[in-house]
């Protein structure tokens, strides 16, 4: 359990942060630009100066009040930074010497071979960082970091100098980074959709100050931190079970709470699997009767749980549940009028759109 | 003979001078570099003196400074039992302060260069402050550490004007080559003038495009 309670200032920003965060899986940190994602990170790292206490399972890293606080290498923590920062004058092989260099022995239960296979690096390894794609740079930084063998890793949007096609190249080293190596993460973005993807757990933070923190899916469908999830691809990850594929229409079934859902069909999966499916909040639609006579496959009862008008838009955000699963839909002020929408109506949801989350758990 | 012990002299006084700023410099280019202290345009400046001062105030007050009635030239005649003016020891006193910026710029400007990035990606990794320099800092700014060490060793022994006021002309003790051109001269001895200043302007332009050539193929990379 990471505990924390810190104040710090730069200049005009303020950094008040009081929270647990569990030390297991990935925590996602999610906020709007210049929230103090970064700074709170920094903090941590020791990188910058802050009051309060840091406290990491039975270590202590800062207490101002016993005059406590540990240097940034004393920490054992791991820093993956945004531009990587890969040591030049180094090949590849000598910046992952350089950490398991300083690591002392005993605490080694990461090793190298493993780290150089699970992120292929071995065909890397005597080029310089300078010679590398940016992609490359972040999977050597990844391997980099692991080596150090930390008590968690911290990662700052270590996809955002990456275009849309390598991201999805290095999402899935992340996730072998949490579940090969069983190292707990926090994983700073302003990015809703990357976190959705691979975090389990939300920490919401704006203006320096946490806004919430829990589990992901709960966070993502709590209409009132919509200034934080909500700037970008809005929407709710649900939990299904696979039925079955159908092979003829290319297709996959599901159930969410007994009622069936049909995706695109994703072979990785089998039925009987558990898997989480991700869709937009604008992909969904309300509607009163149950409509007949329509290409949308996807029609499911549920009641409304909450309305919230986004203010000076002309959007209301509706949150719909199953019986436990619960759907966010962005709809129009106007509909939410014409319709008589209320909280506690019973309503049809209609999906647009649904994309698998991450592989089987 | 005369001017061999004057050459001889001189790359003695140059080395010597060099490594002495080579640690000193370093020391205050590193601070320099990473202060934010409300004294550092002021240590900047006082470093700057000896680029735009006439060498002979400098000189000037190096001899007042040193000489054995002064606390700290007293203080050497009573250590050593000689005195520090004219001598070799006074020599290298006064060109550590005269060369001193021809170190600490080339070197801030390489460490500032560097930046806060990879030391912090260093001390994630486990390496303590003193430890980072070393393995990354200081290799990262190989090149600045090329260019500060050419540059002081060059003019270390190009200097004239504080060697004269502080070290006077005598041979084997204060002599450089510089002085040896000017005695040569003011004697009327153009031969022997003549070919030290060949060996200094050739050496002087095969530093140089020694140092030049080498950054040009290759170039220490640094993003």
């Amino acid at each position: 359990m990471l505990v924390l309670d810190v104040r710090a200032s730069l200049g005009d920003f303020e950094l008040e942060v009081a929270t647990s965060i569990p030390l297991e899986g990935i925590t996602g940190i999610l906020g709007p630009s210049g929230s103090g994602k970064t700074t709170l990170l920094r903090v941590l790292a020791g990188f910058e100066k802050a009051e309060g206490h840091i406290f990491v399972d039975d270590e202590i890293w800062l207490d101002t009040k016993s005059k406590t606080d540990v240097a940034p290498h004393s920490r054992s923590l791991g820093y993956m930074f945004q531009d990587a920062r890969l040591f030049d004058h180094l090949s590849v092989a000598g910046n992952l010497k350089y950490a398991t260099s300083r690591t002392l022995s005993q605490t080694k239960q990461i090793v190298v071979d493993d780290v150089i296979d699970a992120f292929d690096l071995s065909q890397l390894l005597k080029r310089r960082p300078t010679e590398l794609s940016g992609g490359e740079k972040q999977r050597v930084a990844l391997a980099r970091t692991l080596l150090t063998n930390p008590r968690f890793l911290m990662l700052d949007e270590p996809l955002s100098a990456l275009d849309e096609k390598r991201r999805s190249d290095i999402l899935p080293y992340i996730d072998k980074m949490a579940s090969q190596f069983r190292v707990p993460a926090l994983y700073i973005s302003h990015a809703v959709g990357e976190v959705a993807h691979i975090a389990g757990r939300i920490l919401a933070i704006s203006n320096g100050r946490v806004q919430a923190i829990g589990p992901t899916s709960e966070i993502l469908e709590r209409l009132d931190l919509l200034n934080v999830t909500g700037r970008f691809e809005a929407g709710s990850v649900v939990e299904a079970i696979v039925i079955d594929h159908v092979a003829r229409h290319r297709l996959t079934h599901l159930t969410i709470d007994g009622q069936t859902l049909t995706m695109p069909m994703e072979a990785g999966v089998a039925p009987g699997d558990h898997v989480r499916v991700r869709v937009r909040a604008r992909d969904v639609a309300l509607a009163l009767i149950r409509p007949e006579s329509i290409s949308i496959r996807n029609v499911l009862a549920a009641t409304i749980v909450d309305l919230f008008h986004v203010p000076e838009s002309p959007y209301v955000e509706a949150l719909v549940e199953f019986q436990q699963q619960r759907l966010r839909a962005r709809i129009t002020l106007a509909a939410v009028e014409d319709l008589s929408l209320a909280v506690g109506m019973h309503v049809f949801v209609l999906i647009k759109s649904v994309t698998f989350d991450s592989s089987p758990t | 003979m005369n001017n061999l012990a004057a050459i001889w002299l001189t790359l003695q006084l140059a080395t010597v001078t060099t490594c002495i700023l080579l640690f000193f410099g370093t020391v205050l280019a590193w601070w320099l570099s990473r202060t934010k202290s409300w004294a550092k345009p002021i240590i900047e400046a006082v470093t700057a003196l000896p680029l735009v001062l006439p060498p002979t105030v400098l000189g000037f007050y190096l001899l007042v400074v040193m000489s054995p009635n002064s606390a700290i030239g007293s203080f050497w005649v009573h250590l050593t039992g000689s005195t520090l003016t004219f001598s070799f020891e006074g020599l290298v006193v006064a060109s550590v302060i005269y060369s001193l910026p021809f170190m600490v710029q080339p070197l801030q400007n390489a460490f500032e260069t560097v930046g806060s990035g990879p030391l912090e990606a260093a001390a994630s990794l486990r390496a303590s402050p003193l430890n980072a320099f070393f393995t990354v800092a200081m290799p990262l700014s190989a090149r600045g550490f090329l260019t500060a060490i050419v540059l002081t060793f060059t003019h270390t022994i190009g200097e004239f004007g504080v060697v004269l006021m502080v070290g006077g002309n005598i041979p084997e003790e204060t002599r450089v080559i510089s002085i040896a051109i000017y005695e040569h001269v003011e004697t009327l001895q153009y031969a022997a003038a003549h070919s030290l200043s060949l060996a200094l302007l050739g050496f002087s332009f095969v530093v140089l495009l020694t140092v030049y050539t080498l950054n040009r193929r290759f170039p220490i990379r640094i993003r």
